[in-house]
């Protein structure tokens, strides 16, 4: 019977269409969030292969803080259109200008923590019930400690001391009214994973993950791309560097990594040979040690 | 990585003094799955908190407040990659008020490692482990006996423990145990051999996970295929398409073996079997896949399609062995969602027939309270029948959970005898 076993990428991936199948059965009206990230996309590649022959049951939400790489947004826009989905859209710039949160200010200052209230807004005015995440475990401290079916209580926040056991492969997806649940498919993918995966089924992604030349800062250990939301401190200056995004975020906290990296070969090959997590240049995780929990807890991604 | 490699996930138990944390640390870093800005935090960390050198529990811990309290609360998932397999690990607290936490990472585990302190040998919390992994049907147990650099790497302290383990495990039902003697904290026998103990024969811990037969874990021979929804594609190309969309449970379904659907007891052929990629002649447990019929049966969510020469039992009246997991104890008699497979029904616990002492595997039918953590045997009665087997036989046809509709929480899950 040796010959009845699956591989690790083909068990991760069946995993996920079973969680995936799981929401659209247990849920009225779920979304996919969708970033423009590699971990979002992969999710909707999954969510495609779940449900063929038929279409996406789910709409596509995108969080626009309004400081996005124009790579990205374009990239969203065809994926829409090729898949045939709806796209709903989250601004934080209209929540902004509602008066419904403020900018932050200082010279760190970001749309990140932002987010979560417009997020929030669009989860409870299009009456989402499940809001579908790339987010993995292996990501960061507090995801490690994420089910798959997590629970939101009617203020959007999760309570890591007071979450449901999640067993076997039976998922309790009941709530009360005004509740919601974040849904994570693929909970056990490790970055390395999502790459190889990427490799295998050959699946787009943007051009900003892979090595190219760009107008940059460095600021934190890590090259910020120019754009004109940045602003420059004394000493620092815009030169070109060849480099490419491990993660992507707003434009004002993602930092590049200098690579020649630029096909999927050649970046799944470099992130083997890393030795710093990905989150590593995301600055708005090193804020404080318990940074992402802190934010998770009121409702962030 | 090759193409072929496996996946495979195990949980450790342990508490703070048995080494877990250490082992952990060492296997991640031994296998390169530290990150340099991972282990300058924890270093940080470790220095802010006055220790010596880094403290390695610091890295399995995530929660501020396990940061703080310096006690791992709930299950943490942590991944590693070797050139041979990837692995899982839920990393489990192992005190008594965590059975849930020990439960639910032994739910879906291919291996428990036990740990034991090679000074002081199978204590308490080794017993609560074991009974744990042979409760939940974990296929193999490693037995670690840690410390041994604390015992001279004395090959008489390793028989006394394996000793002392296998008198109290002959009452448990585990298929494959093996005793290995380490030393986190120093690496013996974890990833490399030991030179301090060369009257040990056996393999390291690392090669002993990327090597062991974990392929026949899942049941291969009861195909039991519970629909999870149903595709109907809203497209001309797909007008009539009609599939069973799922994820097979157990054993092997081929296009053209004869099918019943339960509970409805119809008969049918597998006209297709179906994936994005294209269709395919058979598939396995834990594929994903959909089902087309060659009859047009009415099939929803809940339904099993199974063999029909091999069918699970439809019962209503269960015996199950149920963990609780919830605050709240029990009520006598009241009505839970229960879930078993993508089948949902209501559910009474009509009797307890005894309570487990985990400590000492003693039954107890006097004390028929269930509160947090107890392990009772008990009598479930369900408004429909379930298509279950007995667990011992199919984790997941023989799994399943209880749901109080006052909450929506998780409140227990139980085992069919």
């Amino acid at each position: 019977m040796s010959k009845y076993y699956l591989n690790y990428l083909d068990e991760l991936e069946s995993e996920a269409i079973f969680v995936l199948r799981e929401v659209w059965a247990q849920f009225q009206n779920p979304v996919i969030l969708f970033s423009g990230g590699k971990d979002s996309i992969v999710v909707t590649h999954l969510a495609r292969k779940a449900f063929y022959p038929s279409k996406i049951p789910f709409a596509l939400m995108h969080v626009d803080t309004g400081h996005n790489f124009p790579e990205t947004i374009k990239f969203r826009d065809d994926l829409i259109e090729s898949l045939g989905v709806r796209l709903i859209v989250g601004s934080v710039q209209e929540s902004i200008d509602q008066g419904r949160v403020a900018e932050e200010k200082g010279k760190n200052a970001t749309r990140n923590a932002l987010q979560i209230t417009t997020l929030l807004d669009a989860i409870e005015s299009n009456k989402v019930d499940c809001a579908i995440g790339g987010g993995r475990r292996d990501e960061e401290k507090a995801r490690a400690k994420e089910r798959f079916f997590s629970h939101r209580d009617d203020f959007g926040q999760w309570d890591p001391k007071n979450q449901r056991p999640e067993l076997w492969n039976l998922f309790n997806g009941k709530q009360f009214e005004g509740e919601h649940f974040r849904v994570f498919p693929i909970s056990n993918w490790t970055e390395m994973d999502v790459w190889n995966y990427i490799k295998r089924e050959n699946i787009q992604i943007p051009s900003l993950y892979f090595a190219h030349e760009r107008e940059v800062v460095w600021r934190s250990n890590s090259w910020i791309p120019n754009s004109e939301f940045l602003k420059l401190d004394e000493g620092e200056e815009v030169v070109t560097k060849k480099i490419r995004f491990r993660t992507l975020g707003d434009i004002t906290i993602t930092g590049g990594i200098e690579s020649d990296a630029d096909t999927v070969e050649k970046i799944a090959q470099e992130v083997s040979a890393m030795r710093q997590t990905e989150r590593g240049n995301r600055s708005d995780d090193k804020r404080s040690e318990t940074a992402m929990e802190d934010r998770k807890k009121q409702g962030y991604f | 990585m090759l193409d072929n490699n496996q996946l495979l996930r195990f949980t450790t138990a342990g508490s703070v003094d048995d080494g877990k944390s250490t082992l952990i640390g060492r296997l991640l870093y031994d296998s390169k799955s530290i990150f340099e800005d991972q282990l300058e935090a924890i270093e940080s960390t470790s220095k802010k908190k006055g220790h010596d050198g880094v403290d390695l529990a610091l890295f399995t811990d995530g929660l501020r407040d396990e940061r703080e309290q310096g006690i791992t609360i709930d299950v943490a998932y942590r991944y590693f990659t070797t050139p041979k397999r990837k692995f899982i690990i839920a990393d489990t607290p192992g005190h008594i008020q965590y059975t849930r936490n020990m439960v639910t990472g032994a739910s879906t585990a291919n291996a428990a490692i036990i740990l034991v302190d090679a000074r002081h040998g199978v204590i308490e919390q080794t017993k609560r482990h074991a009974f744990i992994a042979s409760l939940l049907q974990i296929p193999h147990v490693i037995v670690c006996i840690n410390k041994m650099d604390l015992v001279d790497f004395s090959e008489e302290a390793y028989n006394k423990v394996i000793s002392q383990f296998e008198e109290f495990s002959s009452k448990l039902l585990v298929k494959d145990v093996r005793f290995i003697p380490i030393s986190a904290l120093l690496g013996d026998n974890v990833v490399n051999r030991s030179k301090n103990m060369e009257w040990y024969q056996g393999a390291p811990l690392l090669h002993t996970l990327e090597t062991m037969h974990i392929s026949s874990d899942i049941n291969k021979v009861d195909a039991r295929f519970p629909v999870q929804t149903v595709l109907r594609p809203q497209s001309d190309e797909y007008r009539d398409y009609r599939g069973y969309a799922g994820r097979i449970a157990s054993g092997v379904l081929r296009k053209g073996d004869e099918v019943t659907v339960m509970p409805s007891g119809f008969n049918s052929k597998i006209k297709s079997i179906d994936t994005f990629s294209g269709e395919v002649e058979e598939a396995f447990a834990p594929m994903s896949v959909s089902i087309t019929l060659e009859d047009d049966i009415d099939i929803s969510r809940g339904d099993m399609i199974v063999r029909s020469n091999n069918k699970p039992e439809a019962q209503q009246d269960l015996e199950v062995m149920l963990c609780w997991l919830n605050n709240s104890p029990a009520k006598p008699r009241a009505k839970y969602t229960i879930k078993h497979t993508s089948n949902e029904q209501k559910a009474m616990v009509k009797e307890v027939l005894y309570k487990i002492d985990i400590n000492t595997l003693n039954r107890s039918s006097d004390d028929t309270e269930m509160s947090m953590n107890d392990i009772c045997k008990v009598k479930i009665r369900t408004t429909k029948p379930l298509m279950v087997d007995p667990y011992r036989e199919n984790r997941t046809t023989g799994s399943i959970i209880l749901i109080d509709d006052a909450t929506n929480e998780t409140v227990a899950a139980g085992m069919v005898v």
